[in-house]
């Protein structure tokens, strides 16, 4: 063996464990830092809401809710879920406002959003996030986080930069459409009488194994309200009345399924199916306790999207994974630090 | 090129079925499971093998520890010093350590924060420890602190292993080799209680 050999070799050695660890580096990310990864995303929220330990990073200001879910059996035609059999299953849920401000004042424009968790008692769990706009704004993570950045309060004026917004429109035409349809519809009047809906698409699978497209959402039994004028000095006017009306009644809404067929797009939350796809009524859910964000179960809750019960699957739309992934590490900090006081607080919802 | 391994020098068929195996599993779960947590798009699907593979390892490790029990060690070739012999013997405890907690931090993980421990479909995994979002913390933390060290583990071991066999080549790798699909006759029969291996 000569010495020049034995140190070629050793470089050798070298070079197979630097390229093995190399490999494993660039798996983890560590080798691009400007990838959108599950944690940087979180990040941007932090960045544009400033930091809020203990809260959600997004839908930071909520209140915790109870209930129950009826189904009445049309569901099983397409899923062999448990939670769409017959019978009666526990639900607890969340209202809450879109943005990672804990504290914001309640404002009629700002999307309004309901988790819930279905626990049948002798099937899998079902989660589920939902808010009150027809279809999302965007349709992949990316854009979401483009969209973050460009709503972005401006430092001087303390709102955002119409110019921001319309490069992103301007760069994201299905946003610009999406937008569009969303600004057409007029918010309701309160959580209650929302309208909450699934947005992403999931497949439903049967005992057979045939997969349905399906989109779902919550609609209110109880009526439409009209829009009163905006209380001055109650910066929870949304969640105070939500708080009244469930203090006198347990309120309604009926899940609705809408079915889609061969061609509707199920990875582009952009678009709505078109008006005329078939839905089915497949159960009622009824809200009858209502408790502050800080003392409700719901706090321990990460309403992951694709935690879901066997005979429900994800579609390919790439927000459902993302939601995932970006919930999970929100869900991850926001526990690891002290429970702070939240902005409905335990004596509000107890009045 | 000589070698001082015999290939009687080996390990027990089933231990080298057992080592290979297992270096394939636990690749590709701290592969998964590093890439995963950095994706977006990749995520639940990473994690869906992620979590079903970590019990796997679980089972396998078991098994591999009372193979471990049972079987003869080759003895070290000479070529090793008593310090590169203690550090072998230290970091294969440290291996096993962390191959069996590993599973049972992220089972315990998604138990303390009440998340469905999902194998397959509707087969699930009950929760091993009581709702708690103070144990998720811990143990979230320690699966990521645990699983740098296995990584760290795992390139020593490989930098070890190549720098004996490729710069020495002293035939070290051979005692690991791959077994080929019959059981070969020189393989010796397990001879239980054995003292830990560098003694002999």
């Amino acid at each position: 063996m000569t010495g020049t050999g034995k140190r070629g070799r050793f470089l050798l050695v070298a070079a197979i464990v630097v390229g093995v660890g190399g490999a494993f580096l660039y798996a983890g990310g560590w080798l691009s830092p400007h990838k959108l990864t599950p944690s940087r995303f979180v990040d941007t929220f932090q960045d544009v809401n400033g930091p809020h330990p203990g809260f959600r990073r997004n839908h930071a200001k909520g209140v915790g809710v109870s209930g129950t879910f009826e189904s009445n059996g049309q569901g099983a035609r397409l899923s062999r879920a448990v939670v769409f059999r017959p019978g009666r299953v526990p639900v607890v849920g969340r209202f809450s406002l879109a943005g990672g401000m804990p504290y914001q004042t309640d404002a009629l424009r700002t999307v309004r959003g309901l988790a819930l968790q279905f626990l049948p008692q002798d099937g899998e769990e079902w989660r589920t996030a939902m808010i009150d706009i027809p279809i999302f704004a965007v349709n992949t993570p990316a854009a979401f986080r483009e969209q973050l950045v460009a709503m972005e309060a401006d430092a001087k004026t303390g709102k955002p930069d119409p110019a921001k917004m319309k490069a992103f429109l301007d760069r994201h035409p299905e946003s610009a459409r999406a937008v569009q349809t969303i600004q057409a519809q007029m918010p309701s009047s309160g959580f209650d009488d929302s309208t909450y809906n699934g947005l992403n698409a999931f497949w439903l699978v049967d005992a057979s194994g045939r997969s349905t497209p399906v989109r779902w959402s919550v609609v209110p039994a109880q009526p439409l309200a009209p829009i009163a004028p905006t209380p001055q000095g109650d910066p929870n006017f949304l969640f105070d009345a939500l708080i009244a009306r469930l203090h006198r009644q347990p309120l309604r809404w009926r899940l609705v399924l809408t079915i889609g067929q061969p061609g509707d797009p199920t990875n582009d939350a952009t678009v709505a199916w078109p008006e005329d796809r078939e839905k089915l009524d497949v159960g009622t859910l009824t809200i009858d306790s209502i408790e502050s964000d800080a003392t409700s179960p719901a706090r321990t809750i990460n309403f992951d999207p694709l935690i879901l019960p066997d005979g429900i699957v994800g579609s390919d739309d790439p927000l459902l994974s993302a939601r995932s992934a970006v919930y999970s590490v929100s869900f991850r900090r926001r526990v690891g630090e002290p429970a702070p006081s939240s902005a409905v607080t335990p004596a509000e919802v107890a009045q | 090129m000589s070698s001082p391994v015999k290939t009687a020098a080996r390990y027990a068929w089933s231990s080298r079925v057992l080592h290979w195996l297992m270096a394939v599993m636990v690749l590709a779960m701290l592969l998964i499971g590093m890439a995963m947590v950095a994706s977006l798009l990749d995520y639940h699907w990473l994690l869906a093998v992620h979590r079903p593979l970590g019990i796997l390892v679980l089972v396998f490790v078991i098994v591999r520890f009372v193979n471990r029990q049972v079987t003869r060690l080759p003895p070290f070739p000479e070529t090793m010093s008593a310090i590169e012999r203690a550090a072998a013997t230290w970091s294969e405890r440290l291996l096993y350590t962390l191959m069996f907690i590993m599973p049972l931090i992220g089972w315990g993980m998604l138990s303390a924060a009440r998340y469905p421990i999902v194998l397959f479909g509707s087969i699930r995994l009950p929760p091993i420890l009581p709702h708690s979002t103070w144990l998720y913390t811990v143990l979230r933390t320690s699966h990521t602190v645990f699983a740098y060290l296995l990584f760290f583990a795992f390139m020593a071991h490989l930098s070890a292993v190549l720098f004996h066999t490729l710069v020495l080549r002293d035939g070290l790798l051979r005692r690991m080799a791959p077994p080929t699909p019959t059981p070969e006759p020189e393989t010796r029969p397990s001879g239980a209680g054995h003292p830990a291996r560098g003694r002999t």
